[in-house]
Parts: C-alpha cells; sequence; structure tokens
C-alpha cells in the first residue's frame, strides 16, 4: 500500500512507575487506514484507553516511560513537544470523553469553548468562530443551536452534552477521532442516536476513528475493523465481520459468549474462569493462557507468534499457528 | 419465635399461591429544595403508583432507563427508604403491621451496583458476612461466613482475613452476594449487580447466581439495563418509565412482541450484533424527559410515534394483551374503547 497510514504502532511499550510499576502496554504493534474506524475492544485494564492517552500525549511524563514509536501521517508524535504538540492535539487529533460533564468547562458557554478552539487553531476572529460554532452544533443535530450556544453544560442534557463534546472535538476538522467510550454513560435509548451521529459525521468529514469501548455491541455497530486487547496488547484484529462471525482467539470467543446475545436461558454460561493479570510484570508468555481452556505447554514458554489469516485478520494465538501441530489440536477440550 | 403469628420472614407461610411480594401502589416523591431558605421548589416523582407482585421461585427482572425509578423501587421493597403511599406484604404479613423492618430484612436482602462502596473498609470480608447474622442473633455465625464464602467460590482459608481493597471487583460482588446469603433471605434484589463487572466475570457470577437459586431457592428481583442480562435470567419482566409501570409480563412473551411503544423502542436500541444489519434509523429522538416534571397522561406520549390527542389527556391503565393473561401494558392502543385509532373500539364483554 502507496498512502500512508493514519496510525501506526510499532512495538509500542508503556510503562508506569511509582509505588509499584504496571505494564500497560506491551509491545503493540497497529496500522489504521485514512478514514477507517477502528474499535479498540478490552476490559477495563486491557490498555485501551492507554492507547488513546498515548496518542494524545495526555500520559503523565514523570511517571510514564514510552518505548516503541507511534506515527501519525506518518510523524513520530512520540517525541513532539511545545508548540507542535499544542498544534497537533485538537488540529490533527481530537477526543471525546466518557463523562462529557467533566471534560467540559464548567464556567464558559459551550459557544464560547467551541469558538476558543477554532480561534486558535484556525487563526480566525471570534465572530466567524461562533459561526463554526453555530454550524457545529447544527451538524451534531443539536435542536435550536443558536439558544444552545449560550447554554453552559449544566443546562444540558446528558445525550445533549455529548452532542456538544463530538461538535467540540471536530470544530478543526482533525483528521483522527478518538473515541473513549462515549456512550457508556448514556442511556440505551441515547446511545444509539449518539452511535448513529458519529457513523454519519465520519462518512461526512471522513476522518479516521479509534472508537474505544467494553461493549462488542457497540464495536459492531461503528466499527469497519476490530481490535481485542488484553493484557496491554492485541489478540486479535481484523474486519467487524470476522472478528464477530470467525472469531479464532480463545478470549474473542468468550467476549462473544459473554455477551449473552442469543444465550438460552438458564442455560450455564461459557463464561472465562479468573479475571485479567495485575501486569505488574512484562509478559513473557501469553498473558490470556492461565484462563484458556485451549492452553499448551508452549503457552507458557513465550510469547504467542502473530498470524496473518488473510484479508487484516491476524491473531496472536499458538494454536493458529501453521507450525502447531493439528493432531494435537484435535484433542483439544472444545 | 417471639411474635407468635408474624412470621419471622424465613419460612413460608403463605403456601405457594402466595406471592413473595405483593407491592401495592407504591409512591415513593423526592422534594427538591433551592433558594435562600431551602424552600421546596420542586417535586421529583421517582416512584408514582407502582404496582406489582413478585411469585415464589421466580425471578422478576426490571429494567428502564436511569430516572425512570426502578432503583428507588428497589429500596422502597426493602424499606431503606420511607413510603409515602402504598403498601408491601411479605408472604401474606404487611409490613408495619404484621412485621417490622427487622424481620423484612431477615427475608430480603439486596446487593448493590458499587462492590466497593457496599463493603466496611475497615473489616475484613468474613467479618463484614457475619455482621448481619451477629447482629440478629444467628448461631456461630463466623463459620457461616467462612461456609458461605466457600459456596461464592472464595476459598476461606486464602480470603476470609483479606480486607475490600485487596479484592478484585468480581470477588468483592462475591462477597456482597454472601453476605446477602447470610441472612438466609427467601428474595434477594440485585440492583444492577452485575452492571460494573467486566463482560467475562459477569459471565461467572450470572452462573453463580442461577446456582445460588436452585440451591437456596431463593427468589429473585434483578435490575439491570442491560436487556441482553435480563432475558438471560429473568422469568417476568416489568418494564418502567418515569415512575411508572409500563409493561409487565412474561419474559418470552415480552421478548418476542413488545406490547407498549416504548418497550419496543428500548429493544430496537440495542445494538444489533451484525455486521452486516447494523441499525440505520434510532428508535428514539432525545432525551427522556425530566421526571420533576413529568408529561400528562401517559408519559410516553411526547416521544411515542403513535401518540393521539387521547394520550395525552388521560393516563392509560395496564390492561390485559389479547391471548396472554400474564402479560399487561399501558397504553391506550391495547385498551379496548379507549379512544385510540389503534385500538379496539368497545371494551370486551
Amino acid at each position: 500500500m502507496t498512502e500512508t497510514p493514519l496510525v501506526e504502532f510499532n512495538a509500542l511499550k508503556v510503562r508506569f512507575k511509582g509505588e509499584r510499576t504496571v505494564h500497560a502496554i506491551n509491545g503493540l504493534s497497529l496500522s489504521m487506514q485514512q478514514g477507517e474506524t477502528l474499535g479498540l475492544l478490552g476490559e477495563s485494564g486491557s490498555g485501551k484507553s492507554v492507547t488513546l492517552k498515548t496518542l494524545l500525549r495526555l500520559l503523565p511524563p514523570r511517571r510514564s516511560e514510552i518505548e516503541g514509536s507511534v506515527r501519525v501521517n506518518g510523524t513520530d508524535i512520540t517525541t513532539l513537544s511545545g508548540r507542535a504538540l499544542s498544534a497537533y492535539r485538537g488540529r490533527e487529533v481530537s477526543m471525546v470523553f466518557q463523562e462529557p460533564a467533566l471534560a467540559l468547562d464548567p464556567v464558559y458557554t459551550i459557544g464560547d469553548q467551541i469558538a476558543e478552539t477554532v480561534m486558535r487553531h484556525k487563526g480566525i476572529g471570534r465572530h466567524a468562530a461562533m459561526d463554526v460554532a453555530l454550524d457545529m452544533l447544527t451538524r451534531v443535530r443539536i435542536p435550536s443551536p443558536e439558544r444552545r450556544l449560550k447554554n453552559y453544560p449544566h443546562e444540558m442534557s446528558g445525550g445533549m452534552r455529548q452532542r456538544a463534546m463530538i461538535a467540540l472535538a471536530l470544530a478543526c476538522r482533525p483528521k483522527l477521532l478518538l473515541a473513549d467510550e462515549p456512550t457508556t454513560a448514556l442511556d440505551a435509548t441515547v446511545q444509539i442516536q449518539i452511535l448513529l451521529l458519529l457513523r454519519e459525521l465520519q462518512r461526512e468529514f471522513g476522518m479516521g476513528v479509534i472508537f474505544v469501548t467494553h461493549d462488542i455491541g457497540v464495536a459492531v455497530e461503528v466499527s469497519d475493523r476490530i481490535a481485542v486487547m488484553y493484557a496491554g496488547n492485541i489478540v486479535e484484529t481484523g474486519t467487524t465481520r470476522d472478528v464477530i462471525k470467525n472469531p479464532r482467539h480463545p478470549y474473542t470467543r468468550g467476549l462473544l459468549a459473554a455477551n449473552l446475545h442469543g444465550a438460552v436461558k438458564g442455560e450455564r454460561l461459557d463464561a472465562i474462569p479468573g479475571s485479567p493479570p495485575a501486569l505488574e510484570e512484562l509478559p513473557s508468555a501469553c498473558s490470556f493462557a492461565p484462563r484458556c481452556a485451549f492452553a499448551r505447554p508452549q503457552c507458557l514458554s513465550g510469547l504467542p507468534p502473530v498470524t496473518d489469516l488473510g484479508d487484516g485478520h491476524s491473531v496472536a494465538c499458538v494454536l493458529e499457528h501453521p507450525a502447531f501441530d493439528e493432531r494435537s489440536r484435535e484433542a483439544l477440550p472444545v | 419465635m417471639s411474635k407468635t403469628e408474624a412470621g419471622s420472614g424465613q419460612q413460608d407461610r403463605g403456601g405457594p399461591g402466595q406471592p413473595l411480594i405483593i407491592a401495592k401502589d407504591l409512591k415513593k416523591h423526592f422534594p427538591v429544595r433551592s433558594g435562600l431558605f431551602n424552600r421546596r421548589s420542586a417535586t421529583v416523582r421517582a416512584v408514582d403508583g407502582v404496582s406489582f407482585d413478585v411469585i415464589k421461585g421466580e425471578t422478576l427482572g426490571i429494567v428502564g432507563e436511569s430516572g425512570c425509578g426502578k432503583s428507588t423501587t428497589a429500596r422502597l421493597l426493602i424499606g431503606l427508604i420511607e413510603l409515602d403511599e402504598g403498601g408491601i406484604i411479605f408472604d401474606g404479613d404487611t409490613l408495619g403491621g404484621d412485621i417490622g423492618l427487622k424481620e423484612l430484612r431477615r427475608g430480603v436482602q439486596m446487593v448493590f451496583q458499587d462492590s466497593y462502596a457496599s463493603l466496611n473498609p475497615r473489616l475484613t470480608i468474613v467479618d463484614s458476612i457475619a455482621f448481619g447474622p451477629k447482629i440478629q442473633g444467628l448461631d456461630k455465625p463466623m463459620d457461616r461466613a467462612r461456609d458461605l464464602l466457600a459456596r461464592v467460590g472464595l476459598e476461606p482459608d486464602r480470603f476470609a482475613q483479606r480486607y475490600p481493597h485487596e479484592l478484585s471487583g468480581g470477588q468483592r460482588q462475591r462477597v456482597n452476594i454472601a453476605r446477602a446469603l447470610a441472612m438466609e433471605p427467601r428474595l434477594v434484589i440485585l440492583d444492577e449487580a452485575v452492571s460494573a463487572l467486566d463482560k467475562s466475570v459477569e459471565a461467572q457470577v450470572l452462573n453463580l447466581l442461577n446456582d445460588l437459586r436452585r440451591e437456596f431457592g431463593l427468589t429473585y428481583v434483578f435490575i439491570s439495563h442491560d436487556l441482553n442480562v435480563v432475558r438471560y435470567i429473568s422469568d417476568r419482566v416489568l418494564v418502567m418509565y418515569l415512575g411508572e409501570v409500563v409493561e409487565i409480563g412474561p419474559s418470552e412473551a415480552i421478548y418476542a412482541k413488545q406490547a407498549h411503544p416504548y418497550t419496543a423502542s428500548l429493544f430496537a436500541a440495542m445494538p444489533s450484533m451484525d455486521p452486516d444489519n447494523r441499525t440505520d434509523e434510532p428508535p428514539l429522538a432525545g432525551d427522556p424527559p425530566n421526571p420533576i416534571d413529568p408529561p400528562s397522561g401517559c408519559r410516553f406520549h411526547t416521544r411515542c410515534r403513535f401518540a393521539e390527542d387521547v394520550c395525552a389527556a388521560r393516563k392509560p391503565v395496564l390492561s390485559v394483551i389479547a391471548g396472554d393473561e400474564a402479560h399487561l401494558a399501558a397504553c391506550h392502543i391495547h385498551e379496548p374503547g379507549s379512544g385510540h385509532s389503534l385500538a379496539k373500539r368497545e371494551a370486551a364483554e
């Protein structure tokens, strides 16, 4: 492919130091095309939010150590600082957070907050910036946008605030939008509205979106591709269809079963036993092996190889590796 | 038993035909205070005339969006907040008449969403579990607590002396379940008890809840916003909207065909889980209205696509859906003679 990938992680490692060390991201490699929506799926502690924060350089600099590279449109962003960093944030890449009530500034009106961003990045006057703000509120389908421009965040409902947050994030037309569980705090009937809005705006603006969620259903609703994270690394990635209809990693299969979509009432659930590792040490073997019903001796002796199954579907599991002996696979528990 | 006639909350008294709980016209209004003298400026009608039965041995799921009153209903059932109006009958005994709160709480226990906030951080988990039985004067509370720990999958020798912060969320929720069971209750109210857990851990806890129900003959009231979970665990489902019951019935019936337009929207808002067949149109626009000043008549009429004049004018009553005695919905469409153009003309003979 000749086109520069929008985002390219190469063997990214993020470690937090402090009273105890946490290896949050452990050698993550992933690339994402322009205009693509990637669903980053994982449970708490799997490193999905840390991945987003690394992309926006929001991690506390003194307590975190970053290794490897992260390129956005070809530029390594781990070395950005000063002006280049502030130009990058908000203009190239922006973020929508889970709690709009906490992410928006309570003492400025929605219009002022959007206009401030636009003035800063586009260098236009306040009047023109307010016009942009009004246009953005209209695009996120906030009813009576002229009036809402003068609203403070607390005067809006949860769904309306999340729309305003999206308007703010998209005001400078970023090439990449990071969405960190943007609908988790919302009610079901509001959640679907926001998901469909994001899908429409993505098409309209042609930006790339990384959508972090723990909810498979939500990921399916918005993503072109899905990457499943576990213990600070990606265990499986592929098109949404491949990952949902033909999951190869035992963890992905477990997550799908735990979604209960189509589970028979009262029948025992195929639950993954145990809980995720604490990540105090850098994993030297498959992190999922202790919970895996298919674990083999080689799972514990080294990191699992990543196998490309074709069409961008890849999985980090010894069972899928071509060198794995098919005969012993027959004997696996089902 | 000292109070001879009225139950201790533990023995079966009314027989299998007597509902374990009858909630009659529950009402709870919260004042909103503001201004200089903390004057009552508005009222949140959190629960506004809610009636239902919980049958012995069943799991009743309660679903609805935030602010619909499902948690307030749960708290009213166990007496954590005082009723404004209405009554609760536990296995034939009226709360406040035949039995008091202490007796009720031996028969009814609750598990909350926030597993950490619901445990005392200064007590070891075995002390937390034994605390209730000690207060109620039950035999050997510590032995009982250790047995229960083992039963919920936490090895007593390893876990008994730990403090809540030394456990994971899933383990803490197991402790909360053990604590609820320590009173040998007949009804356990689970208020979003698995919602804060990771999906893989949630499945483990759901398996545990099913096992315990069978083993101890429990009845559950299961409150959740996750319709997949509610379908999996419930025999009957009750749907709430802005402090009122809009639909109640067997879960297969409701999941197969929703009678109330709000229930239908709630189901249509679930992610499709099918990449080839994604949702294209949101079933509802806007946010749920504020329960401080709920709409007149049917509270859903402001967002309902079938709304007609009658819906704003008159409150619908829960009526039986044709063909299923156990399935009721509060919608003028299903109320014969209501005047709605989609309703049957005349009330049935």
